[in-house]
This record gives structure tokens, C-alpha cells and sequence, in this order.
């Protein structure tokens, strides 16, 4: 049983194409980052996965089933971003509300409510709630039920890091107990730790799918070793050129150390070499982040920043 | 059915928590006691006047009040879910367009019936006991019909309001429409049924003319309070039309019902075309 299964999936909105022929799974104890700038496509493939809207064309299925059937939604759990409540009933009012509307037992109540420590301010009106305060009753309400599915828009925006913290932690919890997550945001540091596979859109098509290794493989970007050296910069230069000065090496100095880019392939050739020499006192190695491979992707001209040292 | 009851059970407790239920049964009650008191002075005199011309006069200020009460209460219904961003996180569970619409219908349906039953019930106990030589009988059936009608004509607002609620996307705009709707019906279609008849000396359908009174859920209303009661001599205005009407109340209790049963149905047709 996958959690949802996108399979060229267009979507039109007045005739502008919002989502173009993407092919999509998630399957459960998994999580996967959905990553893409402003109006790439996330929400709208939430929504179709959601059933709020029926596709242009191709197929979604989720657990098995149709999108936006209620025997479906019931396990679903859904944070929507910049969630919103009624401001006049208390966070327990509200909980109890949506937790009637989705069958889930009234006991969990209070218990998600623990949970996302919202404890002491479950007696009190919605209202006087702080964003991060907000934030967490949604991830209670996301919570409801035990879903299967979980999707999660931005659900670290307004969150202290001890809570966020709180809730990655959660989040592995719960992917090991088989819920299929999908966490959307663009905080893209603070994610990449808890993803399996990240998914980047960009104009409605899907860039690139795949875990981490597979898409720096695909991005073929330049890993960054940062040299201090035994002697002086200039002699470990000498060892660098000389071991196969190959087409897209690049090196500059700073503060002392040489950085040198080196193609993933000829790495450890490289690596081998600087040890061989001796003129190594200090080695690091930098693999291009998750933000790296994300601006690769995407293109981003002017925000463009490479494999980077600190 | 549980999650249309789960809408509504929250519909009405916010009415109870923001005290619209109370207040409009305090309104209702007021009015009511008011009327029935003060009723005769016109003949010179404070007492109570009699069943009919107290109803006549209930009725009369139903006709303003009802509408406004009940388009207030919906216009809001699923335009406000929207702004307040909650519409889409409810369409993310386990409930339908028509169920969230139906469990709102029965929500604030259910505090204006609570509201009418109250209000004018309280009344009525009080003309019962406090008012000698009434008779009891005949009281209680008019207040009963009086209230199933207001209720009923509460509802066919609450519903027209809905259909404002689902189509727009902002609020102010539903209220200004809610309010062009009172407007039409209350105050309008009169005059233009009037005006018609008039203008055209008579050359108008005379068989045609009385069954345009259906049209508007207020007349409906006003014939069914008024016209049971009184000689067709006393009748004033367009309301004279309803004399000609061959459907008889069990026909206007059905053309009310319609009142709000097409526009539900709109409402919901239209909520289901909507795009979230």
C-alpha cells in the first residue's frame, strides 16, 4: 500500500498549467520534502492529494483509495500552512470539535494537547494564542485520529527550536511506526536531517525526486575539501595540481586553509594524493547541502552559493 | 449524519456562547408583550385588544425584523470559514460540502426556532395567564401557527443568505448582498407588485397577479398570520390579492417550506461548484 501515488498528474488552473505531467509516490514510514519556491506546485499537489480539487489529468490514489474520499481522509492528517482556528473557542473546544468531525476518540484530546505542550493554555481562548502557540494546536489537529498519511505545509514557522526539536523528534517517531509523512517548507537546513527523499518542483514539473545521495549524484555537483597546511598554501597547491589537474578544479585561500572543488569522482583520487604528500595538518570535507542541490535545481541565479565551507 | 450534527452542535453553541439566542429571544419576548399590552391604544385605551390584532401586529413586525435577524446570523455561514481560514482544514476531513452546509442550516435553524419558541412562547404564557377573559384555546393555536411560520420564514432567509455565503469570497460583500436581499423582499417587491398594478389598470392577468404574492416568502408569510384571521374587507394593499388565492393555508404552509427547501438546494448545488 503506498500513502499516495501521483502518476502524470496535470493540473489547469483557467487554463494556466499549475501542474505538468508529475509522477509522484510516498510510501509509509517514510518522509518526504516537498520543496519548491513560491507557486512551483506544492500546494496545489497537496490539495490534489488532499481531493480538494480532481486533476486535469492522470491519476492520484491514496492509500489505496480515492482522494477525497471521506473513508480515505479519516486517515490523513493535514496542517495546512499559516493554519487558523475559531478565535473565540479555547484550543480544547477546538481539538474536541475536529476530533468529533474526524471519529477520533475524544481521550486523544487532551493527550495531543500534552503533547505539542499546550497544556497549560488548553482552557484558554484561541485567541490570545501566540503564532507558535496557534502552530501547535494544528499539529494537534494534525495529529488526530493516527493517520496514516500526514501532510505537513511549513509546520515549523513560528516554533521555538526546543519545539521544533520536539517535533522532528515526533515526526522520526512516527515515521517508524509507518506514517508516510510530507513536509513542505523552506527552511531547508532545518529539514534536511529528518527526509528520506526530497522531491524539488519547479514551475509545476517535478526537477528532481530521490534521497539525498542520489540527487547530489544527479546534480553532479563539486564537493569542497578545505585544506590547512603543514607548511605553506603555495606547496599544497603544488601537490593538488600536480595529483591530475582535472577540468572543473577550482582553488582559492583564505584565512590560511586552501579550498579546493573537487568532481565527486576524482575525490578520493585527490584525497589519497594530499595524504600521500604530507603536507596535509588539517582535512575537511564538504558535500554540498540539501540548499546546495536545491539552488542547483532550481536555478537561482543571484542566490546561487556553492558547496560551502562553514 | 454525526458530522452534520457535530456542524450544527457547534453553530449553536456558538449562538448560545456570543448570546445571539438569548438576545433575540429577549427581542422576540419584548416585542411580543409590548404589542399585546399596548396593543388597543389606538382605540384610546391600554389593554389587551384581541388575538388577531395582536398577532396582525406581530406579524407586521416580523415581516422587518425575521428577515434581518436570520440574514445576519448566515450570511457569514461559509464565507466567514473561508476568511477565517478554517474552510479548508474542515474540507480536509471526513465531511462533505452538503454536510458541512446542512449541519450549518440545522445549527443556526435551530437557534432562531429555539429564539422564535422562546420568545414569542414566553409571551404567549404571559397574555395566558395575565390577560382575563382570553380565550386560552384559540391563542395557543394562533401563537403556535405564529410561530412555525416565523420559524419557518427565518429558515427561508437563513437559506437565501446562504446562497450569498457560498458564492462570494469576501464577507463585507455577503453582508451587503444579505442586505440588498432584505431590501428586495421586504420593501421592494411590494411596491413593484403594486406598481404593476397600477400601471396597468387592470389590463394585468388578473388570475396571474395573486400567485406572484408566492414569489416572495414575506407575503406568504403576512397571508398566513393576517388573511386567516381577517375579512377580506380589512385587507389592505397587495395582501387584497390573497383573497384571490385558490390554495388555501395547507398550500401556503407548502410555498413556505419551498422558501427555503429551493434555496437550500441552490446553495449547496452552488457550494458544490465552488472552488477551495
Amino acid at each position: 500500500m503506498s500513502c499516495f501515488r501521483l502518476e502524470n498528474v496535470s493540473y489547469k488552473y483557467d487554463k494556466a498549467l499549475v501542474l505538468n505531467g508529475v509522477d509522484l509516490r510516498l510510501e509509509p514510514g517514510e518522509i518526504l520534502g516537498l520543496f519548491g519556491h513560491n507557486g512551483a506546485g506544492k500546494t496545489t499537489s497537496i490539495k490534489l492529494i488532499l481531493g480538494l480539487m480532481t486533476p486535469s489529468q492522470g491519476k492520484v490514489s491514496v492509500l489505496d483509495g480515492e482522494a477525497g474520499d471521506p473513508k480515505i481522509s479519516q486517515y490523513i492528517g493535514y496542517l495546512p500552512e499559516n493554519v487558523m482556528f475559531y478565535p473565540q473557542l479555547t484550543g480544547h473546544e477546538i481539538l474536541a470539535h475536529f476530533a468529533r468531525l474526524k471519529g477520533a476518540s475524544l481521550r486523544q484530546v487532551p493527550e495531543l494537547l500534552g503533547q505539542v505542550g499546550l497544556d497549560d493554555a488548553m482552557d484558554s481562548r484561541v485567541k490570545t494564542y501566540s503564532k507558535g502557540m496557534r502552530q501547535r494546536l494544528g499539529l494537534a489537529q494534525a495529529l488526530l485520529g493516527k493517520p496514516r498519511l500526514l501532510m505537513l505545509d511549513e509546520p515549523t514557522v513560528g516554533l521555538d527550536p526546543v519545539a521544533t526539536a520536539d517535533l522532528y523528534r515526533l515526526l522520526r517517531k512516527l515515521r517508524d511506526e509507518g506514517t508516510g509523512i510530507v513536509l513542505c517548507s523552506h527552511v531547508l537546513p532545518g529539514v534536511e536531517p529528518y527526509i528520506d527523499r526530497a522531491a524539488i518542483l519547479t514551475e509545476g514539473s517535478l526537477k528532481a525526486v530521490g534521497d539525498l545521495a542520489s540527487l547530489r549524484r544527479q546534480a553532479n555537483m563539486p564537493t569542497t575539501l578545505s585544506i590547512e597546511p603543514e607548511s605553506t598554501v603555495a606547496a599544497l597547491e603544488s601537490v593538488v595540481n600536480n595529483a591530475k589537474a582535472s577540468a572543473g578544479l577550482m582553488m582559492r585561500h583564505d584565512n590560511g586553509r586552501l579550498h579546493v572543488d573537487v568532481r565527486p569522482a576524482e575525490k578520493m583520487a585527490l584525497v589519497k594524493a594530499l595524504m600521500a604528500s604530507g603536507e596535509v595538518r588539517d582535512l575537511g570535507i564538504y558535500q554540498p547541502t540539501l540548499e546546495d542541490v536545491y539552488v542547483h535545481f532550481i536555478g537561482s541565479g543571484g542566490l546561487a552559493h556553492r558547496g560551502g565551507a562553514q | 449524519m454525526n458530522s452534520i450534527w457535530t456542524i450544527a452542535r457547534k453553530e449553536l453553541s456558538d449562538s448560545l456562547r456570543n448570546r445571539w439566542l438569548i438576545a433575540i429571544a429577549i427581542v422576540f419576548a419584548t416585542l411580543a408583550v409590548g404589542i399585546a399590552w399596548f396593543g388597543a391604544a389606538a382605540s384610546g385605551q391600554v389593554g389587551y385588544a384581541s388575538t388577531p390584532a395582536t398577532i396582525a401586529s406581530l406579524a407586521s413586525l416580523g415581516i422587518f425584523l425575521i428577515p434581518l435577524i436570520a440574514l445576519l446570523l448566515a450570511y457569514d455561514a461559509i464565507v466567514g470559514e473561508e476568511e477565517g481560514g478554517t474552510l479548508l482544514l474542515l474540507m480536509t476531513y471526513p465531511l462533505s460540502r452538503g454536510q458541512l452546509l446542512f449541519g450549518k442550516f440545522l445549527g443556526h435553524g435551530l437557534t432562531l426556532a429555539l429564539a422564535t419558541l422562546i420568545g414569542f412562547g414566553v409571551a404567549g404564557v404571559a397574555i395566558a395567564l395575565l390577560v382575563e377573559d382570553v380565550a386560552v384555546g384559540a391563542l395557543a393555536v394562533a401563537m403556535l401557527r405564529f410561530i412555525v411560520s416565523t420559524t419557518l420564514l427565518g429558515w427561508s432567509f437563513i437559506a437565501l443568505a446562504y446562497v450569498v455565503s457560498v458564492r462570494v469570497s469576501e464577507k463585507p460583500v455577503a453582508a451587503g448582498l444579505a442586505l440588498a436581499i432584505w431590501f428586495f423582499f421586504v420593501l421592494i417587491f411590494d411596491l413593484m407588485l403594486l406598481g404593476t398594478l397600477v400601471a396597468s389598470q387592470g389590463e394585468f392577468n388578473p388570475e396571474l397577479l395573486p400567485w406572484l404574492l408566492l414569489l416572495n416568502p414575506t407575503d406568504i408569510y403576512r397571508l398566513l398570520n393576517i388573511v386567516t384571521f381577517s375579512d377580506s374587507a380589512q385587507l389592505s394593499g397587495v395582501l387584497s390579492l390573497g383573497a384571490d388565492l385558490p390554495i388555501g393555508p395547507s398550500g401556503l404552509w407548502l410555498a413556505l417550506v419551498l422558501w427555503f427547501v429551493i434555496p437550500l438546494t441552490g446553495a449547496w448545488a452552488l457550494f458544490r461548484s465552488r472552488r477551495i
